[in-house]
């Protein structure tokens, strides 16, 4: 049977018919069409997938699609504004916090929930943060880098995005 | 060379912009019109036999439009899964590899079935109603087993699970074990690793009827390979292939083997009519993707009392699971490099492939070259302690001083091993460490220090170096083009996955071309535009392929050289190039651009004979190998209520020779260090030992290091230049994970010494290290009652 979920996605609304297994994962990537969102593993284990779920960092290969229903959502294509990158997104870029990219969106949505909850988070507030994440090219040392050099420039608890805001008010 | 600005320097890489944006484009991400997408039916035993499938059910699915098993493949298919047995002269018995199962299953994962559907789902859920009737037969797992005489084999019919016994060596070791005052012997296993690219692999293919030409986007490393080996296969004329390799989630060697997923797949594209799209989910991953390691080795190291090592015999098992993969003898190459640093040139090195009822092994990072690696610096520290010599201090005494020849009479470029030691030494505060450790032992506590001077070789491979063994030479290509107003593609050979390719060719070009950065576009991955490559493994894509970039646009300059000295009015000798600009020598002032030559190259009046256009192609074969060579360092603490460890420092200095972008290499050595560390202390596939079913079958239970497994990888190097291409640069990708697993279990063994624990296997989890502590102190307790 197909249920109609509507959902805002990066600032724009969408209405589907799924079905009721479809993760949420799924319907970013086919329904959608957003595939900056990807999917490492089948058992919820590497943040490959995490997404901003009215603010809040999901995995959204735990999600079922109908689960979202009425939900803003926001993926990393939804991150660079007015033809800006996110200071996290700079922040990767110039610290290397990336080699084959795979896992870099999932990172960076962590890392926005992170900075969202903690804006100066110590190098051990970071990676216990960004622990539901697997990378397997960079080692971390430059993903933890990236998140301290993004903190820095979002210049702790001043400047935040829309949703990092929306994030703060409701926790 | 025109003066560098860009070689050297710390280049942004130009692939992140769209990866951080969720715009990079993985096979996934991509659709056709028309596709279906394919579900492949797998063993679920280690060994059986194939009575009969039924496909009925499966066919009447919801989305269903075809299921297929072996016989639709025949003649489509031509032959079987092809293997470079370079490597290994002495091949006992060629072993065929069918792309799918006809009687008999071999692995836990091997394809039997193949079901395309409309939708993803549908095809995976029809798998599930294909009925194969399997006969389970007995499994080979254990590799001490599987060269019994009695043992079952791997394959119905074959005399024995040996699918190579080798042995080379050289010098007399029976009289240097004659003469040792010490003989140390140690069984080292190498466990059996999943590659794990955050990626798994994926296909999208189609075949158009009529054209007889196929296009596939491939999760691969080797996009040129990939289309000879089609080509082989299907009888389409290669030139009627095109293969590409989008943005690639990692592969450390998992994909470079070609797998039967992309044969079917381009098989059941031609079968069907309709485009196929295949992606690998992770359990599906972990049993049909190959796997790494799974080696055993024996050693016996004899040396002098004063530290002077004398001789050394190495017994290489290597599990190659169910058949021998196409890069799976490669894993023998930790032979070349059998004695380390060290300057030994009594050795003996057999190895013995093993034919598994398991997932078949290929090259994983390294592949060959950490378990060499592994091996020796185990054995050097283990005769250190036995003969009470510090593991520094014996190191020293026997490095390879240059120029140096090994033991099987391979030339190294260059090195300067007490250069990165020492380094690594000042790094890390080796004395004050030692003073620290002596205070706390005296409190119970058990901090240790382990040390791995690594080498590699790499750089593969010179025709002067593999044409002993077969005529195959692993060049690689570039073509450089300039367009007319100043800017310039360089298509390579050679296909990344992570490791910036764009960027750091971007940087040579722009250098040597004396064009801007941004003027630059480098083209990979696609066998439609580029010359042919064998692609980006065994740290070999710079030094071979970024030379053969080097190399054409020095044609290029060379060509434009003499159009500028035509355009001056001079004489070709007297012109000058110099940061994009020729002029004629003592008048910098009057002086054409690049950019103005490049246009001039496009229009009339060109020197007599010459004709238009500015362009270059290069097949660069090195004159040989390239010996990279480092320290690291690992600090850590054993718990030993928990036997949890804790890395406490770890330091990497390394040797790469001549860095184009120092942030890439610094970035390569930290992610190899990682999978090092993972393999030291976390990370083991277990197959059952009866049925050779895969018992770590999902990432719940295999454990990758996350964020809080890893320490901070304090990196530096020193620089000494290869001389055996142009670049004088070394391979790096590599080097992390040849050196790291040594470190980490020297320093543990280095923590748990006072215990009288002289070895640890990997992964050193906390429950075998806790065992291993418990076994040492009731062994100490009963000696000593034993004494009273
Ligand atoms: S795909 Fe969601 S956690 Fe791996
Ligand atoms: S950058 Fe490749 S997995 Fe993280």
């Amino acid at each position: 049977m197909k249920h109609k979920v509507s959902t805002t996605v990066n600032g724009s609304r969408h209405e589907h018919e799924v079905e009721s297994r479809l993760l949420l994962v799924h319907y970013l990537r086919d329904e959608v069409g957003l595939t900056g969102t990807h999917i490492g593993c089948d058992t919820s284990q590497c943040g490959a997938c995490t997404i901003l779920v009215d603010g809040k960092a999901v995995k959204s290969c735990t999600m079922f699609a109908v689960q979202a229903e009425g939900k803003e959502l926001t993926t990393i294509e939804g991150m660079a504004k007015d033809g800006v990158l996110h200071p996290l997104q700079q922040a990767f870029w110039d610290e290397h916090g990336l080699q084959c990219g795979y896992c870099t969106p999932g990172f960076i949505m962590a890392a926005a929930y992170l900075l969202s909850q903690n804006p100066n988070p110590t190098e051990d507030e970071i990676r216990r943060g960004l622990e539901g994440n697997l990378c397997r090219c960079t080692g971390y040392v430059n993903i933890v880098k990236s998140v301290q050099a993004a903190a820095k420039t979002m210049g702790g608890a001043k400047a935040k995005t829309g949703e990092q805001q929306a994030a703060t008010r409701r926790a | 060379m025109a003066v560098t600005t860009m070689i050297g320097a710390k280049i942004h890489r130009r692939e992140d912009p769209r990866l951080i944006t969720g715009r990079g484009r993985y096979v996934d991400d991509m659709k056709l019109n028309g596709m279906l997408h394919v579900g492949f039916v797998r063993s679920p035993y280690g060994h059986a036999r194939i009575r009969s499938i039924d496909v009925t059910d499966a066919a009447k699915a919801p989305g269903v439009v075809a299921v297929y098993t072996a016989r639709d493949f025949e003649g489509l298919l031509q032959g079987e899964m092809p293997v470079t047995i370079s490597f290994v002269p002495d091949k006992k018995q060629p072993i065929g590899w069918a792309f799918i199962a006809k009687d008999e299953a071999r692995y836990h994962g091997e394809i039997v079935a193949v079901v395309l559907a409309r939708e993803k789902s549908q095809a995976a859920d029809a798998t599930a109603l294909v009925s194969v009737d399997f006969e389970p037969l007995p499994a080979v797992v254990d590799l001490d087993k599987a060269v019994e005489s009695k043992s079952p084999t791997a394959h119905t019919g074959i005399p024995d699970n040996v699918a190579w016994d080798m042995t080379v060596g050289a010098g007399d070791v029976d009289a240097a074990f004659a003469d040792a005052d010490v003989v140390v012997k140690q069984r080292i296993l190498q466990q059996r690793l999943f590659p794990i690219a955050m990626e798994g692999r994926a296909v999208l293919v189609e075949y158009v009827p009529f054209d007889n030409r196929l296009t596939m986007w491939t999760s691969s490393q080797v996009p040129h390979w990939v289309r000879l080996c089609l080509t082989l296969a299907m009888g389409i004329p290669e030139s009627n292939i095109r293969i590409v390799a989008p943005d690639v989630g990692g592969g450390f060697g998992s994909k470079i083997h070609i797998y039967p997923e992309e044969y079917l797949a381009a098989a059941a594209s031609k079968l069907s009519g309709r485009p196929i799209k295949w992606t690998e989910g992770r359990s599906e991953n972990l049993q049909a993707t190959h796997h790494g390691r799974a080696q055993i080795f024996d050693i016996e190291i004899a040396a002098k009392k004063d530290g002077t090592l004398l001789g050394y015999k190495v017994r290489q098992y290597v599990d190659t699971g169910a058949y021998v993969s196409v890069f799976s003898s490669f894993q023998c190459s930790a032979y070349a490099i059998a004695e380390g640093a060290y300057d030994l040139k009594n050795v003996k090195f057999q190895t013995v492939g093993i034919l598994t009822n398991t997932t078949p092994t290929d090259a994983y990072r390294g592949a060959g070259r950490p378990e060499a690696t592994h091996a020796i610096e185990r054995g050097i520290d283990l005769v250190a302690r036995e003969i009470g010599m510090d593991p520094v201090e014996i190191r020293r005494k026997n490095f390879s001083k240059f120029p140096h020849s090994n033991y099987l009479g391979f030339a190294y470029d260059t090195g300067d091993y007490d250069k990165a030691l020492t380094k690594a030494l000042a790094t890390v505060g080796y004395d004050a460490f030692r003073q620290q450790q002596k205070e706390l032992r005296a409190k119970g506590r058990y901090l240790g220090i382990g040390l791995s001077t690594w080498i590699e070789v790499c750089g593969f491979g010179p025709s002067a170096v593999t044409a002993a063994n077969e005529p195959l030479a692993l060049v690689e290509s570039s073509s450089v083009r300039l367009h007319p107003t100043g800017s310039a593609t360089v298509y390579v050979g050679t296909s990344p996955h992570g490791q910036g390719h764009a960027t750091t060719f971007a940087q040579i070009a722009a250098d040597t071309l004396g064009l801007p950065y941004d003027a630059i576009d480098v083209r990979t991955s696609d066998t439609g535009d580029t010359p042919f490559g064998y692609g980006t493994y065994g740290s070999r894509s710079l030094h071979v392929g970024g030379s053969a970039v080097l190399m054409s646009c020095r044609k290029v300059v060379d060509k434009a050289r003499k159009l500028a000295a035509h355009m001056l009015e001079a004489s070709e000798e007297d012109v000058a190039f110099d940061q994009g600009r020729f002029y004629v020598k003592g008048s910098p002032d009057k002086a054409k651009t690049m950019g103005e030559v490049a246009f001039a190259a496009h229009r009339d009046n060109l020197p007599e004979g010459m004709e238009h256009g500015l362009e270059a192609v290069t097949y660069y074969d090195p004159p040989d190998l390239s010996w990279p060579f480092g320290t690291h360092i690992c600090v850590v603490e054993v718990d030993p209520e928990t036997g949890a460890v804790d890395l406490q420092r770890y330091v990497a200095i390394d040797d790469c020779g001549n860095v184009i972008n120092p942030m890439i290499v610094e970035g390569q050595v930290q992610g190899g260090v990682a999978q090092g560390i993972a393999q030291a202390l976390f990370e083991e596939v277990i197959h059952d030992a009866e049925t050779g079913q895969l018992r770590t079958g999902t990432l719940l239970d295999y454990s990758i290091p996350g964020t809080g497994e890893i320490p901070v990888i304090e990196c530096d190097r020193t620089i000494t230049p290869s001389t055996t291409n142009p670049l004088g640069a070394k391979g790096i990708g590599e080097a992390g994970t040849i050196a790291a697993s040594p470190a980490v279990i020297n320093a543990i063994c280095d923590a748990l010494s006072p215990l009288g624990i002289k070895h640890v296997d990997m992964p050193a989890s906390p429950d075998r290290l806790w065992k291993q502590i418990q076994e040492a102190r009731a062994h100490a307790n009963g000696s000593k009652e034993a004494h009273q």
